[in-house]
């Protein structure tokens, strides 16, 4: 299982990066939020096991073993932060695209001397 | 346990939370937001009197204890630097009372500073790796608004970049932090030191290391600079202030607490590589600095040099190139900002930014000449500015250590330095003048004022130096025995 | 633009009280279980969103007079005020209680300050989505 996810998370990071080198600002972003995908299943897999116990939920106060807490609390955490930095980035390039009435970051690369 | 440890962070974010109620009292915003930043600078002055008689003290939030709870941590160094954030946030805010514009203070510029400094004073105090990794977060959202503020051509298309390279580096960082996770087990900072001390830094740690360095390096523009002079020349004057003040400072910090709780197992690697970053970050910088015309670019390029300078503390690890980094760290956070704020007045009142387009200012704004000449003077290391005690502190390090590719490096970047700024010095200041007495603008008090606050900090920061000596050297002390901050937070 | 969209209307009217009912269901649910303001908030704003689609944002803002701007910002003070409020009290910041009380409806059931701090999250998190939308939405 952790080599499945792992193998998931290279092949995430792949096309994040593959998005991230093109000069459409829009594709750009949504390289980020894949990015920031890999991210979380990498820190999911660094628990201790993926299947080594149950869902860490309190049932009538039973259960004994669960898989590690701690990486879904940083991954909830993560995903508030992506998800406001994706939105500011999505109005960001909005703005630049009225305002330069473009979205390729090869033209936004402004006069170094201005 | 001591609650007020929190303050710092806490009360920058709530006085934030409420200025936006208070989106057309553009007065009582100002009045609030200066309010919080005076208030911390006094509470981190109690602190750092408290933390003297108690050693470092600690707040476990929710009565969590750790290391399963999240908490902050304060020892001098870290409070050190909330005082001098304080100080410099509060200065800044007394320059954009007068230079910023209605169209920002509408546009909630004054809840965003409150976070910008809750997150860097967050990033200073906390004791959990993951929470530095939310702070910065926080500190770095709030930059991405404050500079894409204003909505002007330039601005948008550097802010895209600018948070586009944050963003990348964050992912870094979460990594980082997920490795360390998988291979410790724990992200508690003191807990973490512990079991690496225990199980011995094994080679993969190293690699970890090395994806911090990487992070940190992106963040507070060691080698990784190539994005900062662009970002910082767009935004205005007390924003671009604000962040040379800052956000490269909480890198520096971070890198500094990084490598010396967790991974000062193996300085052959990790602190030789600080080195070389270093040196290569002044060799970069003083070419930056000597290569442009514009003002602004000069004064962005003369950051990067100064985080080079810091570095090649931390790189020797030596007790006296620490405390001499400390020392140039708050001398550079206080002279970087007036720095900034001094060529954002020469901006304004000229309207033009390069060096060649201006000449004989200081005939007309003598007090704006004089005060440049002494920050170029605290910049370049003379007595008894405050730049001194730190240089030669870090080089007395790096001599101890042998180092003396990097002693003699960190010297000429400070020539390098003192080119840059003396350039700007004699082609702006001297000279025929431009400006004929009815085309002068007028000086605005709100201008001047804050740059000679900051005049006297660097003067009494030089002079003080003496009074500052046990703080400074208690600081440095904690950042060499682990075992004291260790303590602090496991066994108390 | 003024498209027929009489399908659109009509199901938005239905399944809008339906999204309310799993927003407030989820919010509740989220002190044992999966849940919490988070979550709620957000199956929240997509329920005014889907009204922005349906109908057009004049009407909506009508109907609903709040600035949302104002309400994230209200969201936030409620959940941090609770971080303060364990300060006088003499706790460590953020230190949350409970307690189990005979309530004459619900039986004995457990309430908790964490219901506070995770209110104040819901309404940030639609004060946040809805100010995106509507910032993209406005200069269109």
């Amino acid at each position: 299982m952790e080599t499945l996810i792992t193998i998931l998370t290279g092949i995430l990071v792949t096309v994040a990066t593959y998005l991230i080198l093109t000069r459409s600002v829009l594709k750009v972003i949504l390289g980020t939020a894949i990015l920031s995908h890999a991210a979380h299943l990498m820190i999911m897999t660094m628990g201790k096991g993926l299947k080594s116990g149950s869902v860490p939920v309190l049932v009538d106060g039973q259960e004994t073993t669960f898989v590690d807490p701690l990486p879904q609390a940083l991954i909830l955490t993560s995903i508030v932060i992506s998800f406001a930095v994706t939105a500011i980035l999505l109005v960001l390039a909005y703005r630049t695209y009225r305002e330069t009435g473009t979205d390729n970051l090869y033209e936004l690369r402004g006069n170094k001397h201005e | 346990m001591s609650n007020l440890i929190v303050l710092p962070m806490a009360v920058p974010v709530l006085a934030g939370i409420i200025l936006v109620f208070f989106r057309n009292q553009v007065q009582i915003q100002r009045w609030i937001s200066l309010i919080v930043m005076l208030a911390n600078a006094g509470l981190a002055i109690y602190l750092l009197n408290l933390i003297q008689a108690e050693g470092v003290m600690r707040l476990d939030f929710g009565g969590w204890e750790p290391p399963f709870g999240i908490l902050f941590v304060a020892d001098s160094f870290s409070v050190i630097l909330v005082l001098t954030t304080s100080v410099v946030a509060a200065v800044c805010l007394l320059y954009a009372f007068s230079s910023i514009g209605k169209r920002y203070e509408n546009m909630f510029f004054y809840s965003f500073v409150n976070f910008l400094v809750a997150g860097v004073n967050g990033s200073f105090l906390t004791g959990d790796l993951f929470n530095l990794y939310v702070c910065f977060e926080i500190m770095l959202l709030a930059s991405y608004v404050l500079i894409a503020l204003g909505g002007k051509k330039a601005q948008l298309r550097e802010s895209i970049k600018y948070v586009l390279v944050n963003v990348i580096s964050s992912w870094f960082f979460l990594i980082a932090i997920a490795y360390l996770y998988g291979s410790i087990g724990t992200l508690n900072m003191a807990h973490i030191s512990e079991r690496i001390a225990e199980t011995g830094q094994a080679p993969l740690l190293t690699v970890i290391s090395i994806v911090f360095l990487t992070v940190f390096g992106l963040k507070a523009g060691l080698l990784l600079y190539f994005w900062l002079p662009g970002s910082y020349s767009v935004a205005p004057t007390a924003v671009a202030a604000l962040f040379g003040g800052l956000l490269t400072k909480v890198g520096i910090y971070a890198m500094i607490r990084v490598f010396t709780l967790f991974f000062y197992h193996e300085p052959s690697i990790s602190h030789s590589l600080i080195g070389v970053m270093a040196a290569l970050t002044l060799i970069g910088g003083s070419i930056g600095a000597v290569a442009y015309k514009d003002i602004r670019l000069i004064v962005s390029y003369n950051v990067v040099i100064a985080v080079g300078f810091i570095l090649v503390g931390l790189a020797v690890a030596t007790p006296a190139a620490l405390e001499g980094s400390i020392y140039y760290l708050m001398h550079d956070m206080i002279v970087k900002t007036l720095l900034f704020l001094l060529a954002g007045t020469m901006i304004a009142v000229t309207g033009k930014t390069k060096i060649n387009e201006m000449s004989g200012l200081i005939r007309n704004y003598p007090l704006l000449g004089w005060m440049f000449f002494i920050v170029m003077l605290s910049l370049a290391g003379i007595p008894p500015f405050s730049g001194f005690i730190g240089k030669v502190l870090v080089g007395q390090g790096t001599v101890e250590a042998g180092s003396y590719v990097l002693l003699t490096l960190a010297f000429i970047s400070s020539i390098f330095v003192l080119y840059s700024l003396l350039r700007i010095f004699l082609g702006c200041f001297w000279g025929e003048t431009i400006i004929s007495i009815e085309d002068k603008v007028p000086m605005k008090r709100g201008w001047l004022f804050p740059s000679i606050l900051l005049t006297f900090a660097t003067i009494g920061l030089g002079l003080g130096a003496e009074f500052l000596a046990p703080y400074v050297s208690d600081a440095a002390n904690t950042l060499l025995d682990p075992e004291v901050y260790i303590d602090a937070v496991l066994y108390e | 633009m003024r498209t027929n969209n009489v399908i659109l209307r009509a199901v938005v009217k239905l399944v809008v009280f339906i999204i309310l009912t799993l927003a407030v269901y989820l919010f509740l649910s989220g002190h044992h279980s999966p849940g919490g303001g988070f979550i709620g908030g957000l199956v929240l704003a997509s329920a005014f969103v889907l009204l922005f689609i349906a109908f057009d944002i004049e009407t909506v803002r009508h109907a609903i007079p709040f600035d949302f701007k104002k309400v994230a910002a209200l969201g936030a003070f409620i959940s941090v005020s609770t971080g303060f409020a364990s300060l006088v009290f003499g706790e460590a910041f953020l230190t949350q209680a409970f307690d189990y009380f005979e309530l004459p409806f619900f039986g004995k059931t457990e309430l908790s300050t964490v219901t506070i701090f995770e209110s104040g999250v819901a309404l940030v998190v639609v004060g946040v989505v809805v100010t995106i939308i509507l910032s993209i939405v406005e200069d269109v």
